[in-house]
């Protein structure tokens, strides 16, 4: 692309924690969810795995709390730019609830459901080995509703929108189908290091 | 160099009249694949975009400036080969510097689809914004930026459904594109917007509002109006005035209007899988 008349633009920070074209939001941490943001008590809240499982599963708030836990620490990148550094992030990694529902040997994508009848798709390889978690926990407080609480999913080597707030359940497939944002033009894996943000980069 | 065909395609199952636990997001092209989620609230679906068109970035040369506000103005572009766009929908845009730097964001279309191979974009001056301060000191007629678009069927309006639209600040400026596209076309359906700005001198578009419109402000307002934010009042006479079929109501602005919002028009009755939220950050 051309050069932009007179744009300059920030100085510029050499930071190799920063995905391309991404910035560093500081303290912010914008929302942008496109539904209401559902009042879910936790005793309401539930996560179920199931599709192709040897033994789909329903776990509720106590049941969920009481595998072992396991934080997350480190940054979150958001497909609209911004990236958040060094934030923790506490629940369960979704290993302990794959191991308890066994995915079948043909299993190799997902699709993450929320509460709200949002959806997201996700290779199942990007699920397991301890990169994904069920997080209740933003800090050392409870997760805030508007960021995806009582509970969201946490992929955090991946953009945010996978990421699916509200978390309901998992549904596992032998093939792959898009979520609500990836049949509205983007990427259907999201990783931040290849700039995949909509479909075709 | 792009593909300059629009596939709008209505998803036809996303209109569900009551909130339904069972209605799939439907979103895409491809519904026999749609997985339902067996939830309590459902996101609706909408238009399926153009994967191509989303990925291509465009040339957008720079013709005219338009001030609305002290703290907004109106940048209009050629883009020769825009392949159209339905109201609501933003696109991305960069800036790139010398050194190859690029700084990109996002911004809502202004202006109505009917605008052959030009389109409408309106900003306001955020203090110490990189892409934003750029556009209000030194842009002119005959820049060159450049562009992708645009994006996101859901926060879109084809002009079929009774639309309640609900914006803040800059929040108003996808909403415009459903007025202006609503009065282009001529169009029957029932359309209202309910417009919040601090000031009359900080409402955009403020000479372009008809009928339809209930401006609200919020710290200083014209004697005769009271000063106050957007209330449950507000809402609920809109509400009252309830079309066939009801309305879909779309609401624009930072998120913590987005939640004053869109909690009200919950409360006030309005289901929540129509109501579509745009969230500045
Ligand atoms: C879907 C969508 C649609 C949108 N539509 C519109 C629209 O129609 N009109 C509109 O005006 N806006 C719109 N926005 C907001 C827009 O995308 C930008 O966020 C806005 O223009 C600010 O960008 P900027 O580059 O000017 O500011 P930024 O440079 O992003 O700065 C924003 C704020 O953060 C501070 N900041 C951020 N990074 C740094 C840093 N590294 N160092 C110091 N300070 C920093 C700045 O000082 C400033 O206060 C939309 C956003 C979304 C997500």
């Amino acid at each position: 692309m051309n050069v932009t008349r007179g744009f300059a633009g920030r100085p510029r920070v050499q930071n190799d924690r920063l995905p391309p074209g991404q910035y560093d939001a500081g303290d912010d941490w914008p929302v942008l969810s496109a539904e209401v943001t559902p009042e879910l008590a936790p005793a309401e809240w539930t996560f179920a795995i199931d599709g192709l499982v040897a033994e789909p599963r329903t776990w509720t708030w106590d049941e969920a709390h009481a595998l072992p836990s396991s934080a997350y620490e480190g940054d979150i990148h958001c497909v609209t730019s911004w990236s958040k550094f060094g934030v923790r992030f506490g629940g369960v990694s979704l290993d302990a609830f794959l191991d308890l529902v066994r995915p079948a040997p043909e299993a190799t994508h997902a699709v993450a459901y929320s509460h709200t009848g949002y959806t997201t798709n996700l290779p199942l390889a990007d699920l397991t080995g301890g990169r994904a978690w069920i997080v209740w926990e933003y800090g050392d407080g409870p997760l805030p509703a508007e960021h995806g609480g009582p509970a969201r999913l946490l992929v955090p080597h991946l953009y945010f929108w996978k990421s699916a707030k509200w978390i309901a359940g998992l549904r596992i497939l032998d093939h792959d189908e898009p979520g609500f944002w990836e049949q509205n033009g983007y990427h259907h894996r999201g990783n931040p290091w290849e700039e995949q943000r909509y479909s075709g980069d | 160099m792009t593909e300059t065909s629009a596939s709008w395609t209505t998803s036809t199952s996303s209109t569900p009249a009551v909130p339904s636990a069972t209605s799939a997001p439907t979103t895409g092209r491809t519904p026999a694949t749609g997985f339902t989620p067996p939830t309590r609230f459902a996101v609706p679906g909408r238009i399926a975009v153009d994967n191509h068109t989303a990925a291509t970035w465009q040339r957008a040369t720079l013709t005219e400036i338009r001030r609305e506000t002290p703290r907004a103005a109106t940048f209009r572009f050629a883009v020769p080969d825009w392949a159209g766009h339905l109201p609501g929908q933003h696109l991305m845009l960069r800036l790139r510097a010398a050194d190859g730097y690029v700084a990109q964001r996002h911004y809502s279309i202004a202006s109505p689809p009917d605008d052959a191979g030009h389109i409408e974009l309106t900003l306001d001056q955020v203090d110490g914004g990189e892409v934003s301060g750029w556009f209000h000191t030194v842009a002119r007629p005959g820049d060159e930026v450049e562009v992708r678009g645009p994006l996101s069927g859901f926060f879109a309006w084809p002009g079929d459904r009774p639309a309640l639209l609900i914006g803040a600040g800059s929040g108003v400026v996808p909403l415009m594109s459903m007025v202006r596209h609503h009065r282009a076309r001529g169009l029957s359906v029932p359309l209202r917007l309910l417009v919040s700005a601090r000031s009359p001198e900080e409402l955009i578009y403020a000479s372009e509002y008809g009928a339809e419109t209930t401006p609200v402000f919020t710290r200083s307002a014209p004697e005769d109006v009271p000063v106050g934010r957007v209330s449950a009042a507000h809402v609920a006479r809109l509400l009252a005035d309830r079309p066939d079929g009801g309305w879909e109501a779309y609401v624009c602005g930072s998120n913590g209007f987005a939640e004053h919002a869109s909690r009200l028009l919950v409360d006030a009755g309005q289901p929540v899988d129509r109501i579509r939220i745009e969230r500045f950050g």
